[in-house]
């Protein structure tokens, strides 16, 4: 993929090393990665010709689902931000790694890369262990482009990062796996890269190498280049991040400060208790089972509105295990970055369902002049008490197309000259 | 391109083959010695093909056709075998297919060194300005090799009964070529339609490598039809041309199908 500059290179040489870390990160430094719209959708496999005869003797209805792995994904990184990406397994993470690495294709969108990449997506990917360590560090970097006569010059230097030296003429198939990640790393990190990308590779290194990892992480930070990793580590995304990224099935749902990143991360990944002693949704007796989003009450579900339409929210309960006398149900409209937009409630005391499965509708008559995807998220309580039974955020979206182009909201106002 | 990384490659293919075994590499040399025994048997001795030092014949089309055909198969293969690497790190992918072309091209070159030392220990005639031919031939033969090596490497990761197909049609394909047999049985039988027959880039890189390395007896004839096409240089010159016509062709094709599927190499594998 060639790449078009995004920006005019701002320095021609990099900041010097001493330059302070949040210099680097100054609101005004150059985009180095740019991924405008990124999706990425995998083909069910049963649904590729995978073979010559099948590709001219074509089977009718090959069916199965496609998979979209990302979807829809914005992000510039400005040069010298260490970003962390997050996310619960399978939410997309080497997917948008190997995107931006130009080792996969995006479905649609655009991806711009400015400056050399380095990528470690796997512990000594291209590695051949039937070689000795020494051949393999020249065959790697010479894959990751560097010429004869650099890798002669940095061997030692990679050498003896790795501190692999006794073993560097051993065959690599007989490493452990640390030794593995240590070789792939250093190889990785001398190829002097603008832009390194991280998949978890790192977490398979002892205490020593990882503190050393994060040492030469810590200094390409400093010399202000742009380092993007997957980390499942919280303590890792504070401590070492300007910002954070998370996923959660294809969908980057968090862009930001990484205090706010982990917290979020902590709540969806279920190790934050959810606060006041609610039970999970499928343990708890009253289930939110569903959403669903439509015009009228019980009219055919529709996902896409325009502001001043009229929008009802449905919510299924099942109260089969149990059926309380009154239930007091609590909605939050959730935008971008899980801000609640706004909310709704049961009238006071609750309402009292019977027995089964219930729906309950929010109807909103007129929505605002809002733009944007939503999501919703349900608490239950108990009427009587006040106490949470649980909650549930569901992951349907509904969207508003409002007439503005960006911002959320539309407001109404006046641009003047004032001298 | 980068010639480097591709240089590493074959070395790399070298070294994870023949590690630690210089027996195994002096094996591969010997190889074709054992085939041309087995075939000199089976053709000069059994089926009395009539074409006077069977052996050299032989080996001076089948060598080249070797090469070819040891390419092409494991070319094909090549994108898919390195998966693991095509799935984690970016680098032109081109050299896979290329670099199984090199490995190849490395054995061929060594063992056609071994043929000319069997060749002058026997005491034929070995260096005549003939043996010039082998520069274009060899030209003609890595860029057919090249051209096919792409298009079939690419078009195996989307369709992996690419690999069984090839292998089925080199077996079919040995055959339309003058190596195991006289030229002259097919230009008798043919006719007018000869030129059909030579529309295989394969067939005259093989004849041009038989020009330039085997020394027909008097008369270039077995008794009943002539061994080699010609006896001068410019049958071979041209055909070489239109040869490397064809090959242009399939380059073209081969690139234009490696390009467009490469980006989706790290999906399909
Ligand atoms: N080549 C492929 N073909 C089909 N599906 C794929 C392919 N590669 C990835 N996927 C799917 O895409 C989704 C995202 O995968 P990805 O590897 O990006 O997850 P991840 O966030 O890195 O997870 P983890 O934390 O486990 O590493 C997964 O559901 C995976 O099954
Ligand atoms: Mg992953």
């Amino acid at each position: 993929m060639s790449s078009p500059p995004l920006a005019p290179p701002a320095q021609p040489d990099r900041p010097a090393a001493s330059a302070s870390a949040s210099a680097a990160q100054s609101p005004g430094s150059p985009t180095v990665i740019r991924a405008a719209g990124v999706s990425k959708k995998f083909v069910a496999y049963h649904k590729r010709a995978t073979s010559l005869k099948e590709r001219f003797v074509r089977r009718e209805g090959a069916s199965g689902e496609d998979f979209w792995a990302l979807r829809d994904v914005d992000v510039q990184i400005g040069r010298g931000q260490t970003v962390g990406l997050a996310g619960a397994n399978g939410s997309g993470k080497s997917t948008l790694l190997k995107v931006l690495a130009g080792i996969l294709r995006p479905t649609s969108g655009e991806v711009a890369v400015n400056g050399r990449i380095a990528s470690l997506l796997e512990l000594g990917a291209g590695f051949n262990g039937e070689l000795s360590g020494r051949d393999n560090v020249y065959l790697n970097a010479s894959l990751l482009g560097l010429s004869k006569r650099e890798i002669d010059r940095l061997f030692d230097s990679i050498v003896d990062f790795s501190e692999l030296r006794h073993k560097i003429d051993d065959e690599v198939k007989h490493y452990s796996s640390g030794q593995y990640v240590r070789l792939g790393f250093a190889v990785a990190v001398h190829v002097d890269p603008d832009i390194l990308l991280v998949d978890e590779v790192l977490a398979v290194g002892d205490e020593a190498f990882q503190r050393k990892c994060l040492d030469k992480i810590a200094q390409f930070r400093a010399e202000g280049r742009t380092i993007l990793f997957v980390t499942h580590s919280l303590d890792l995304i504070e401590n070492m991040c300007d910002r954070v990224l998370v996923l959660e099935t294809g969908n980057l749902i968090y862009d930001g400060q990484p205090a706010v990143g982990t917290k979020l991360l902590r709540q969806r990944l279920g190790s934050l208790p959810v606060e006041g002693g609610a039970v999970p949704y499928d343990l708890s007796p009253v289930k939110p089972t569903a959403v669903t989003f439509s015009r009228d009450p019980g009219g055919a579900p529709q996902v896409q509105y325009d502001p001043g339409e009229q929008l009802t929210v449905s919510v299924e309960l099942d109260l089969t295990d149990y059926a309380p006398q009154h239930v007091y149900l609590h909605v939050d409209i959730l935008g971008q970055g899980e801000v609640p937009i706004w909310m709704m409630e049961t009238p006071p005391g609750g309402i009292s369902p019977g027995p089964g499965i219930v729906m309950v509708d929010f109807v909103v008559p007129r929505l605002p002049e809002l733009l944007g995807a939503f999501a919703v998220n349900v608490r239950v309580s108990d009427a009587a008490t006040g106490h949470p039974v649980t909650v549930r955020r569901f992951e349907d979206l509904f969207g508003v197309s409002g007439p503005q182009v960006a911002g959320l909201l539309r407001v109404d106002y006046q641009a003047g000259l004032r001298r | 391109m980068r010639w480097e990384l591709l240089r590493n490659l074959v070395r790399k293919d070298l070294k994870v083959k023949y590690k630690g075994s210089t027996l195994g590499f002096a094996w591969s040399l010997a190889n074709p010695l054992l085939l041309l025994v087995v075939y000199t048997f089976v053709f000069q001795v059994v089926l009395k093909t009539g074409i006077p030092r069977f052996g050299i014949y032989l080996m001076s089309g089948m060598l080249v056709w070797n090469a070819f055909s040891g390419s092409v198969s494991s070319a094909c293969g090549a994108v898919v075998a390195n998966a693991n690497l095509v799935k984690k790190v970016r680098f032109p992918l081109l050299v896979l297919p290329l670099s199984a072309v090199g490995f190849a091209a490395v054995h061929f070159a060594l063992q056609l060194l071994v043929l000319f030392v069997v060749i002058l220990g026997l005491q034929y005639s070995l260096f005549g300005p003939e043996l010039l031919l082998i520069v274009p031939a060899g030209a003609v033969a890595l860029l057919f090799t090249v051209a096919l090596s792409l298009l079939l490497s690419a078009l195996n990761v989307r369709y992996r009964d690419t690999q069984h197909l090839l292998d089925v049609a080199l077996v079919a394909w040995f055959w339309v070529n003058p190596m195991v047999y006289a030229y002259g049985l097919i230009s008798d039988r043919l006719g007018d339609w000869t030129w059909v027959y030579l529309l295989n880039p394969m067939a005259v890189v093989v004849m041009t490598f038989q020009r330039a390395i085997y020394d027909p007896p008097p008369g270039n004839s077995t008794g009943s039809s002539s061994i080699i096409a010609d006896t001068g240089y410019t049958f071979y010159l041209e055909h070489l041309g239109i040869a490397a016509l064809i090959s242009l062709a399939v380059l073209f094709l081969g690139l234009r199908v490696f390009r467009r599927f490469q980006a989706d190499f790290a999906e399909d594998l």
